[in-house]
């Protein structure tokens, strides 16, 4: 034993290590480990996991075949009507016996994550395992509530998890607790160097009496993830994870009609201000970028501070940095364990070696484990790769800006978007800036905060789809009833004739002007029977790249009130309803139909966009700490659509109000049977003062367009209510910015009953702004 | 990361006084814009606290050298109307032998001493000759404690009068009002006024922050002290609704931190009230070892002022010694 003596005079602190010896036994016991399936064990050929900070192995666990997952979907499908069919409160009995037990073994699973992930102790047991028990509770509540506050939502069905290694139990909550509350059945593939916790939440789980086949597990490497993604009867994908697998996922599931949610990487910037409070900000780095090792997708990786005190600010963090102890992670004195994997140490050290960024880092690293240091890399642009990729490691790199503008500007140079944090003790700036960072999670002098109750998700390639309160439920809920298939696409042909006494083409509709097509050509636009109606423009790649740049150009309108857009959407009706005649007439010319009442219900549809337009709000979450997360809906920002050939016109005004309701831009391509009710509508638009560039529309093909709009990487959303089937094209092409898609996969959308919803919805992020508080 | 190596720090039967070891802070003109500029963010100050319990965890001999440490740090203190020679005596006794022999043999250290012994003016004469060659200072409180809203000038007399009795530290309380109403200067003035009259014996400023308002506020009055040339910065009179927290801790080190970069002088810190539990002491201590580092947490620059805290820090010893758990009554009261 060492000296008391001795101690007494350096005052070290010396090892203070949690116990393991049971979660030891317990592997000791269970191993090899077996995929969950119907609420049995299914061993298969093994591998081995490892504990990352010693390399030791902890347990073999088995490797999900094809036909493992397959078995999983049937069993999860089984389960699935009789799960939905119980009442709320039967599943909130469920869910909150499900927090029980995650509170009454939460040591073991800590010791157990900790052992398996390489993370302190202290995050295990303090951070992860008491938000994994608030998930449990939260959507307790939320299957109680389910019948009552989501009418017209059920279940979707069979869901596909697939979770990352560096938080697999929160991870696991965070997916399954709404699931399991909203009626859904789960097949859940956890990562495959992190499989432990989830076996032990799946005994507990049966131990606390949730039906068989409800939450199966299949463990396994990206294989096992790819055939769960793959697998037909998977009725919806929620990913989290790397934006590389996440695209590959977008594109694996184009077209198949599978929901999608993907949270995946960040480059968060951590800004600075020169009033901050300096300590506490420089305190705040280390929950933001040492937290779990920078294994964080939300990490404050980019810290940007104020010019005037960067140097001071420097000074302190390294001080600060030099603090840090490292090492053992059961130890419980310990801010920073190990990372996933050795090769991960490598992949870090390769990054940092080509910086040209002045280095600094603490000090000494553990000989043995997977362990680097804190680092801090100074002096960087935001050219240099570090800035702009992901580093996932404890590493943070820094830059410097002058204003509050600048710091804007540098904060969303990036093409991630998860979150932000912010440190100033002017409210005034703090509340200006929070709206205009581009994230999905903004904490004014905070990091890393997280509850059940506030949405969590990206922006922008951070993915999208919400986690965590009444949002985070849209995505494991779907509306009720059935859609019917569209009928196959007939675009009426006929004799090209004069349409009338003066030759009246219209052109495209690009930033408030009548443009010509790029192309130079026209088709033809025919009645039912074949008359000529006249000739509208065939737009190409080009006029897309010509729109997009003019709805990206206006954005402006995306920081107008809600009272303004009204305003500009009633006149609309008002212009509309001067022409109701003119609009009724050329409907019937074109569909054959009778259009004034098709008319009337757009005038009440624009009125309907209208009334929402100042009236679709944020929500201020409770949530566990002295503050408030608000939560606010914001623009999605430029959005293509494709316009639906049925009721062309009350379909138009209904994605056209939506869309400008919630401050977004629009390109549209105009329904091809009904191009000419698309071309009337630029004099509504510009005698409505629609600023320029608000809404764009382009006539001819979709399928010609669908890939270049789908494809443009400063397009945020596509949505397809086409009669062509382009849903599977724009889906593959959205994945490449990772755009939100909402497609109709060949399906009729009922657009005579509002559903704003749906809508509004799909117009917006929803950004949670945490502000804590307290003088 | 955390080296190995210290600064040298001295032993617990060396003397105590912050000029023996350290040169004394000799004060700076009041610089008010740096006043101005410091800012408290309480949200996150409070997070800072909440967390590090839970970072930090001696065990052990570790544990046990902690708190051996703790005892010599202690202010040993007695401020009562009632007090009399016999107990002012008998707490001096204790103060010379905080742990009982047998303990303080077993864990293999020299002889412990609390940090000092803190009474009240009329008991300075009474403790200075019952620690007579022990090296223990007297501490005393002053100027008109715990409100220091007795006249200036006697005020001044208090100090003065305690001095020559032969304190050889004094426990100023600062006019709340300064702070209150922002008249930095008056604040600064009353200290360097404070300094003065205290001569060679060391000035430790009360802030009463459990009366100041805001976190903001404990750390300018804590910068302006330091500039009128207090030795230490303390947290409470142990007569406030709100006595020694974490957060305040936090707020006051980080401002020791700043003065210490600004000037090379290091200023001492002491919490006071309301630290009972051997627990406690331990993430105070790990938290100025933390944020200041380990040099700090030695009697020259750090003190508790507390009075049951002994007896809990006793039986724990008791507890590492023996490995059974002790009770109250198997220890000398003080």
């Amino acid at each position: 034993m060492t000296d008391v003596a001795d101690i007494f005079a350096t005052l070290e602190y010396g090892p203070a290590p949690e116990a393991d010896g049971e979660v030891r036994a317990w592997l000791a016991a269970k191993a090899p480990f077996g995929h969950v399936i119907d609420g049995a064990q299914a061993v298969g050929d093994g591998f081995k996991t490892h504990n990352p900070a010693t390399g030791e192995v902890l347990a073999e666990v088995s490797q999900g075949t094809a036909a493992d997952v397959d078995a999983a979907v049937k069993a999860a499908r089984r389960a699935q009507p009789e799960w939905a069919a119980l009442s709320g409160h039967q599943r909130a009995r469920h869910l909150y016996a499900l927090a029980r037990q995650v509170q009454k073994h939460a040591r073991a699973l800590a010791v157990l994550e900790t052992l398996d992930t390489g993370k302190p102790i202290r995050e295990s047991r303090d951070i992860d395992l008491p938000l994994v028990a608030r998930h449990f509770y939260y959507h307790a509540g939320m299957a109680q509530l389910m019948a009552e506050n989501l009418p017209g939502r059920e279940a979707i069905g069979v869901c596909g998890q697939i979770i990352p290694w560096n938080f697999p139990l929160l991870m696991l909550a965070w997916k399954v607790a709404p699931a399991l509350a909203m009626g859904n059945t789960v097949v859940l593939k956890p990562a495959e160097q992190t499989p432990l916790t989830a076996l032990m939440f799946a005994e507990l789980a049966q131990a606390a009496g949730l039906p068989k086949g409800v939450l199966n597990i299949v463990t396994g490497d990206g294989t096992t993830g790819a055939a769960l993604v793959a697998h037909p009867d998977v009725d919806k994908i929620a990913f989290t994870g790397s934006t590389t697998v996440g695209r590959a996922i977008r594109e694996a599931t184009a077209g198949t009609g599978k929901a999608l949610t993907l949270e995946l990487g960040g480059k968060s910037p951590y800004i600075v201000f020169d009033d901050a409070d300096i300590d506490s900000a420089v305190e705040g780095l280390v929950d933001a970028i040492w937290f779990n090792g920078g294994q964080v997708c939300c990490a404050g990786a980019r810290l940007l501070v104020h010019e005037a005190i960067a140097d001071r600010f420097h000074d302190k963090l390294k001080a600060r940095m030099d603090g840090l102890r490292m090492g053992d992670p059961l130890d419980k004195c310990i801010d920073v364990g190990s990372l996933i994997a050795a090769s991960d140490c490598a992949r870090v050290a390769a990054l940092v070696e080509q910086t040209e960024g002045e280095v600094y880092q603490a000090g000494p690293v553990p000989q043995t484990g997977a362990f680097y240091p804190p680092t801090l890399i100074t002096g960087l642009h935001s050219s240099d790769p570090l800035m702009q990729e992901e580093i996932f490691g404890p590493v943070l790199v820094s830059t410097t800006f002058r204003t509050p503008v600048e710091a804007v500007q540098l904060a969303n140079n990036t093409r991630y978007g998860l979150a932000a944090s912010l440190w100033t003790e002017n409210v005034n700036l703090a509340l200006d800036l929070a709206p205009k960072l581009e994230a999905g999670i903004i904490w004014v002098n905070a990091t890393n905060l997280m509850d059940a109750a506030a949405g969590f998700g990206g922006t922008k390639e951070s993915g999208f789809g919400r986690e965590g309160g009444w949002a985070g439920l849209r995505a494991y809920t779907k509306p009720v009833g059935d859609a019917k298939k569209l009928p196959a696409l007939h675009i009426p042909t006929g004799e090209m004739a004069a349409a009338g006494p003066l030759d009246r083409t219209p052109k495209l509709y690009i930033g408030g002007k009548q443009a010509r097509p790029d192309g130079g050509y026209v088709r033809g636009v025919f009645g039912p029977k074949g008359a000529c109606l006249g000739e509208v423009a065939e737009a190409n790649r080009k006029d897309i790249r010509n729109a997009v740049e003019a709805a990206a150009k206006a954005s402006g309108w995306s920081k107008t009130s809600g009272h303004l857009r009204a305003q500009i959407l009633y006149y609309m009706a008002e212009n509309l309803s001067a022409r109701a005649d003119e609009f009724a007439a050329r409907l019937h010319a074109q569909t054959g139909q009778d259009g004034t009442a098709e008319v009337e219900a757009a005038l009440d549809r624009l009125f309907t966009c209208a009334a929402w337009a100042d009236k679709y709000e944020g929500r201020a979450t409770g949530v566990p700490i002295r503050g408030i997360a608000l939560g606010m809906p914001s623009p999605v920002g430029v959005i293509g659509a494709f316009a639906a050939e049925q009721t062309p016109l009350l379909a138009m005004v209904s994605v056209v109000g939506a869309a400008m309701a919630m401050g977004n831009r629009l390109v549209l391509a105009a329904p091809e049977t009904a191009p000419l009710t698309a071309t009337d509508f630029y004099q509504v638009l510009d005698t409505s003062d629609v600023p320029g560039g608000v809404i764009n529309i382009l006539t001819g093909s979709h399928a010609e367009l669908a890939p270049h709009l789908a494809g443009h990487m400063e397009v945020d959303a596509c949505w397809s209510f086409s009669s062509t089937d382009i849903s599977s094209v724009i889906e593959r092409e959205a994945a490449g910015n990772l755009k939100r898609t909402w497609v109709n996969y060949g399906q009729t959308h009922d657009f005579a009953a509002p559903q704003m919803d749906r809508f509004l919805e799909a117009a917006t992020e929803v950004k949670t702004i945490w502000v804590p508080y307290g003088e | 990361m955390q080296t190995q190596t210290h600064a040298p720090a001295p032993t617990s039967t060396a003397p105590q006084l912050p000029q023996v070891t350290l040169p004394r802070n000799p004060g700076m003109p009041l610089d008010l814009d740096w006043v101005a500029r410091a800012q408290t963010n309480t949200s996150a100050i409070e997070r800072r606290c909440a967390t590090l319990p839970g970072r930090r965890s001696v065990k052990k001999a570790y544990q046990a050298a902690w708190l051996a440490k703790a005892i010599t740090l202690i202010d040993l203190t007695t401020l009562s109307g009632d007090d009399t020679p016999g107990r002012v005596r008998r707490l001096c006794a204790k103060g010379r032998q905080p742990l009982r022999a047998d303990l303080n043999t077993a864990l293999g250290l020299p002889p412990l001493t609390t940090g000092a012994i803190c009474v009240y003016h009329e008991m300075v004469a009474t403790a200075v000759d019952a620690l007579q060659s022990t090296g223990i200072p007297v501490a005393a409180v002053s100027t008109g404690f715990p409100a220091g809203l007795s006249p200036f000038h006697t005020r001044i007399a208090e100090i003065e009068a305690s001095v020559a009795a032969g304190a050889a530290e004094i426990d100023i309380v600062i006019s709340r009002r300064h702070v209150l109403t922002g008249d930095w200067q008056a604040l600064y003035d009353e200290t360097c006024a404070y300094r003065a009259a205290c001569g060679d014996a060391h000035v430790k400023a009360i802030l009463a922050t459990g009366e100041l308002g805001s976190l903001r506020n404990v750390a300018r009055a804590s910068l302006v002290c330091m500039m009128a040339g207090a030795d230490f910065i303390k947290t409470s009179t142990g007569k406030e609704p709100v006595n020694a927290t974490l957060p305040v801790t936090l707020v006051m080190l980080r401002a020791i931190r700043d003065y210490a970069d600004r000037t090379g002088h290091k200023v001492g810190y002491k919490p006071a009230g309301g630290i009972s539990k051997a627990k406690d002491a331990l993430v105070y201590m790990a938290m100025i070892r933390d944020e200041l580092g380990p040099r700090w947490v030695q009697p020259d620059l750090f003190r508790f002022g507390a009075s049951s805290l002994l007896n809990d820090i006793e039986r724990q010893l008791e507890h590492h010694v023996t490995g059974r758990y002790s009770a109250s009554h198997r220890h000398p009261m003080g």
